[in-house]
């Protein structure tokens, strides 16, 4: 009876267990990471994931300010890299930068004034 | 003694020489197209030189500043931005008209820089007055102090910017004196378009560089600024006023 029980009990945990999982997965929009074009980011990921607002934060105010035009840390050359192949923008529903934002429900203050789409022509026809 | 006190004089001489002739080297390097990596510096000062007489009876200079920088009409006129417009003036009395373009003139004092609460209107080094939009929270209080009224606000949500040229709903905005172009060295788009379809009426080119035409031009023609008696010292210089 005793085995009965303990046996009843792992099935039922395992059991609630997928069914919450199922429902995490259906209920949250997982950010969807498609990397379009490159081998390697300009710092590992680790670190892209932490601190890609504060190369563009530090890189924005010298471009404008002073004029240097390092295509290091630019959104363009962000843009260029990760904007999606269908829709030639990282925004939208699967996009590089909109996905993960609205995931983390961060804001994305950024496209309001700067263009979402790629701008080089080669990389935005379909390969 | 004698030798070795000449000697000493000789390198003290070497060094002065050194020392003078230093910057004098560091200028012409500075002269030459600046790389990317290159900060502006205020050895440069970017202006325009237009020579109203040449200037013809069209809207090129406008319709190419627009075109380069994404600035759409929305067909609403009282709100609709404007980095460029042609002035008309007509004589009273003869009845003499002149056209010319008219646009941020970029100034050594400019007003729009002073009035500035958050330090987001500001004036680059090689003398280029823009503004910062992720500081700017459009108060428009430079749009008022600006007696060339050059400077517009963004009142309608954007959208088919430029890469280059980031334009957003609630900040000011005004010529840039295609900035992104100079940085690689290119000349403006009115510059372009006039020079091209236009009258060949706008020079643009390096007001410090002794060599550069618009230099010598403002050396030996008689020039005028739009209200020199502001003295704001601006960039865009204009002929035949």
């Amino acid at each position: 009876m005793r085995f009965v029980l303990a046996l009843l009990a792992v099935v039922l945990t395992l059991v609630g267990y997928a069914d919450a999982e199922e429902v995490r997965a259906g209920r949250v929009a997982v950010p969807v990471v498609k990397i379009e074009k490159g081998e390697a980011c300009v710092a590992p990921t680790a670190e892209m994931r932490r601190d890609h607002m504060k190369m563009l934060l530090h890189q924005r105010d010298r471009t404008l300010r002073q004029g240097v035009r390092e295509s290091r840390f630019s959104l363009k050359s962000c843009v260029d890299c990760h904007a999606s192949r269908e829709t030639g923008s990282v925004l939208g529903k699967d996009g590089f930068c909109s996905s993960c934002h609205a995931y983390a429900s961060v804001s994305l203050d950024c496209f309001e004034c700067h263009t979402p789409l790629r701008q080089t022509r080669a990389a935005s026809a379909p390969r | 003694m004698s030798p070795d006190r000449r000697q000493f004089l000789g390198w003290g001489a070497a060094a002065a020489a050194g020392t003078a002739l230093a910057p004098v080297i560091r200028l012409i390097e500075l002269a030459q197209a600046r790389s990317p990596q290159e900060a502006a510096s205020a050895l440069q000062r970017w202006g325009l030189l237009i020579d109203i007489t040449k200037c013809a009876d069209c809207d090129e200079c406008v319709t190419a500043c627009h075109e380069e920088n994404g600035v759409a009409s929305l067909g609403r006129p009282a709100t609709d931005a404007q980095w460029i417009r042609k002035v008309g003036l007509r004589d009273k009395r003869t009845g003499y008209a002149q056209t010319l373009p008219l646009m941020c003139q970029h100034c050594e004092h400019p007003p729009c820089v002073d009035v500035c609460p958050t330090g987001a209107s500001f004036k680059r080094d090689d003398g280029i007055v823009l503004v910062d939009k992720h500081t700017c929270i459009g108060c428009r209080y430079c749009v008022m102090a600006c007696p060339y009224g050059a400077r517009s606000f963004v009142h309608e949500a954007v959208s088919g910017q430029k890469a280059d040229v980031p334009r957003g709903k609630g900040t000011v905005e005004s010529c840039t004196l295609c900035v992104h172009r100079v940085d690689r060295g290119e000349t403006p788009a009115c510059v372009e378009a006039c020079s091209r379809d236009g009258g060949k009426a706008m020079a643009f080119g390096d007001l410090n560089d002794a060599t550069s035409e618009i230099h010598r031009r403002l050396k030996r023609e008689p020039s005028g600024q739009i209200r020199a008696d502001l003295a704001l010292n601006t960039g865009v210089r204009y002929q035949g006023l």
